[in-house]
């Protein structure tokens, strides 16, 4: 009983039960008002057909009267009061003694008045208490005579009556259809928002593969069910795509980390003493910067994939920063045996953050040599021409940077994994450095509204990251 | 130089003061901006290290309402926060340089103390000399034992800014920002090879070298060795 009482409660304070509760008063209300009006207006017609009537006889009668003796009058006054019907009538003298008529007295209520009125009058044989309602008019006889023409309206009155008791009994079971529709509906409504919520509370509880069932009904409720879904496939999504990245900041930090505990636990090993322990903690120091070189890479991928760089976003000439961080690294290429070629114009303005620019410039020109290098040795020789190479141009309403290797490459099918966020190849975290430089650059150019892709330079690589030329530099150019 | 470390983290305070003793500095501590501020107010300091994260005024405000003081201390800013921006907000309140955590101390040292070098009124020297090298700012030309120097342009801004903190550690960091402009992290040691190459230019053939690697931290010309 508190279960029904229970989910009573809840239905009726359900948005459906609500609704359909509201829409059927609104339902009832203006029937009760149309119902109303036609009853009120049959029950004028009815009365004024039965007024008229009366008003015709009265004038009848009033003409006859004034043209027949008064026995006669009398005598035809009792032929009409003996036809059956719901006529009545009463005729008296100037004494007030009854000659005529089928009622027993004359009604006080139309006898003092003028126009006529409804009374009560008893017929005979009736049980005495049930009196009957009737409308009567006064008729101008003269001669100290009065007479009273009526109609018996209580079938009328029962037929009004019925009406009314069948609009009420039909209110009633409207109202309470209304009710249980509002009931069934808030019920149906209800239930499948229970399913939609036992299903979000379980993903709450962690279970992230559920989902809200959808039905092929394709109603509002299963447009908000597959709403939910694609944001829970979204959610889903993210959420892996976390997982993975924080899987792979931990890898990233764990690698060296693990390298600084060995070279500390080394140098409390080494017998030497003092010296050994100077170098061991050398080494720890020289390990404790690459970690938080990595960890800074990290970080900054990370801002940048989260920021906007308003504030420090300047125009500057692409061409330039990108031949000077080139010329940074010249001598590096150059002490590595490979020749480093760069081919930037001048007057290609870009609108960034100079300094992001320039790291992603470098991580891709540092990049370059070491696996230029790295491939350069294994065949033990050096590639002819260049080796490493440096491109900035315009194009089509952006500016490119290209700049290509003759290292060992990256497979087509592992390209789109390379830039995607921290994700370091396999091959990469042989190498020296964080291996996070392709990752950053990703991120610099799609915080610039970049994009980057990465090309077979056959052989080698060919990275190139298009940036958007500063706005008045793009209307000349 | 008298340096006031305004640091809420007790243990990164304390390192910072024995360690700035040890190097031959006096420094006093405040653990808040409201501190902070006010010692830097009464005292005279030759330098700040401002935390930017501070309890009460946090350190960009203090440096702020410094400068709108009038006061032209020298300030590092140090901070946690690794925001694109914030180099340039810290830049933009008034601080004279700016160092993200986790630092090296070494190139603390070595920026607070290119810093409270900048602070001595630096009369426009024309000339940088250090024993037989000599940089002549005017005419752009180096000599070294009166043999003149081919340096690139690059090599010689290298030099000048080497030679400007002469008998100072200057970081490779130092020379990225100072040299290069560059505040972003290279990779790899390029600087070194810039140096390795400015080094075989001008000590080639020297007894005396000048330019000296100074391990852990970066490099040094000086006369004499280290």
């Amino acid at each position: 009983m508190t279960a029904l009482s229970d989910f009573v409660v809840r239905t009726m304070a359900t948005q459906a039960f609500r609704l359909a509760a509201a829409s059927a008063t609104a339902f009832l209300l203006v029937s009760a008002l149309i119902v109303g009006l036609l009853f009120w207006q049959t029950n004028m017609l009815l009365t004024d057909h039965v007024v008229e009537e009366l008003r015709g006889e009265a004038a009848e009668l009033a003409h006859e009267a004034a043209t027949a003796t008064p026995e006669a009058f009398a005598e035809r006054i009792r032929v009409r009061s003996r036809v059956a019907g719901t006529s009545l009538y009463y005729l008296q003298d100037a004494g007030g003694q009854k000659l005529a008529g089928n009622l027993h007295a004359l009604p006080r209520e139309v006898a003092e008045s003028a126009t006529g009125g409804v009374f009560r009058y008893a017929r005979e044989g009736d049980a005495p208490g049930s009196d009957r309602l009737g409308v009567a008019v006064p008729v101008a006889i003269g001669g100290g005579q009065r007479l009273v023409v009526g109609r018996d309206v209580e079938e009328q009155l029962a037929l009004a009556a019925r009406i009314k008791r069948t609009f009420l009994w039909g209110f009633g079971i409207l109202a309470l259809a209304a009710v249980i529709a509002g009931l069934a509906v808030g019920r149906a409504v209800l239930g499948r928002i229970e399913v939609i919520n036992a299903t979000t509370r379980s993903i709450m509880a962690g279970d992230l593969s559920r989902r809200v069932p959808v039905t092929a009904r394709g109603d509002e409720l299963d447009e908000l069910s597959a709403s939910l879904n694609g944001m829970l496939d979204r959610i889903e999504q993210l959420m892996n795509g976390l997982r993975e990245v924080s899987d792979n900041i931990a890898h990233d930090l764990k690698m060296p980390l693990n390298r600084l505990r060995n070279s500390a636990e080394a140098a409390l090993r080494d017998p030497r003493g003092a010296e050994g322990y100077r170098e061991g903690l050398e080494a720890a120091i020289e390990k404790a910067d690459d970690l938080i070189k990595t960890f800074n890479a990290l970080l900054l991928i990370a801002r940048l994939e989260a920021g906007v760089v308003e504030e420090s976003a300047e125009v500057f000439d692409l061409g330039r920063l990108v031949r000077d961080v080139a010329e940074l690294y010249e001598p590096v290429a150059e002490e590595a045996g490979l020749t480093l070629a760069i081919e930037a114009g001048d007057g290609i303005q870009i609108r960034a953050n100079r300094q992001l620019v320039g790291q992603a410039v470098a991580n891709l020109a540092d990049n370059a040599i070491k696996y230029s290098a790295e491939c350069a040795v294994a065949r033990r020789s050096v590639p002819s021409g260049a080796a490493v190479s440096v491109k900035v141009r315009a194009r089509s309403g952006v500016a490119e940077i290209s700049v290509a290797d003759r290292g060992p490459g990256i497979a087509a099918e592992d390209r789109d994994r390379a830039l995607r966020r921290f994700v370091r190849l396999e091959k990469s975290r042989t190498q020296p450095g964080t291996g996070l430089g392709l990752s950053l650059v990703a991120a610099v150019a799609r915080l610039h509204n970049g994009s980057v892709r990465l090309e077979d330079n056959a052989p080698g690589l060919r990275v190139v990251v298009t940036l958007p030329l500063a706005p008045d530099t793009r209307s000349t150019s | 130089m008298r340096v006031l470390v305004i640091e809420d983290d007790r243990e990164t305070a304390h390192f910072l003061q024995k360690s700035l003793k040890e190097s031959g500095h006096s420094a006093d501590v405040a653990g808040d901006g409201e501190t902070g501020l006010a010692m830097a107010q009464t005292d005279a300091y030759d330098i700040l290290i401002v935390d930017r994260m501070l309890p009460k005024l946090d350190g960009l405000s203090v440096v702020k309402t410094l400068r709108n003081e009038g006061d032209r201390t020298p300030v590092l800013i140090l901070s946690a926060l690794g925001d694109v921006d914030d180099r340039v907000k810290g830049l933009r309140a008034g601080g004279d340089d700016y160092l993200t955590k986790p630092y090296a101390y070494t190139e603390l040292l070595a920026r607070i103390e290119a810093l409270g070098r900048r602070a001595i009124p630096e009369e426009q020297e024309t000339r940088y000399a250090v024993g037989d090298l000599v940089l002549d700012r005017l005419s752009h030309r180096v000599t070294r034992a009166g043999e003149p120097i081919q340096l690139q342009p690059r090599e010689y801004r290298l030099l000048e800014y080497l030679m400007k903190n002469a008998g100072q550690v200057v970081t490779r960091t130092m020379l990225l920002e100072n040299v290069w402009d560059y505040h972003f992290d290279p990779q790899t040691n390029v600087i070194d090879v810039h140096v390795s190459r400015l080094r075989s230019k001008i000590d080639k053939g020297f007894d005396r070298p000048l330019l000296h690697t100074v391990r852990g931290a970066g490099y040094m010309v000086r006369d004499g060795a280290l």
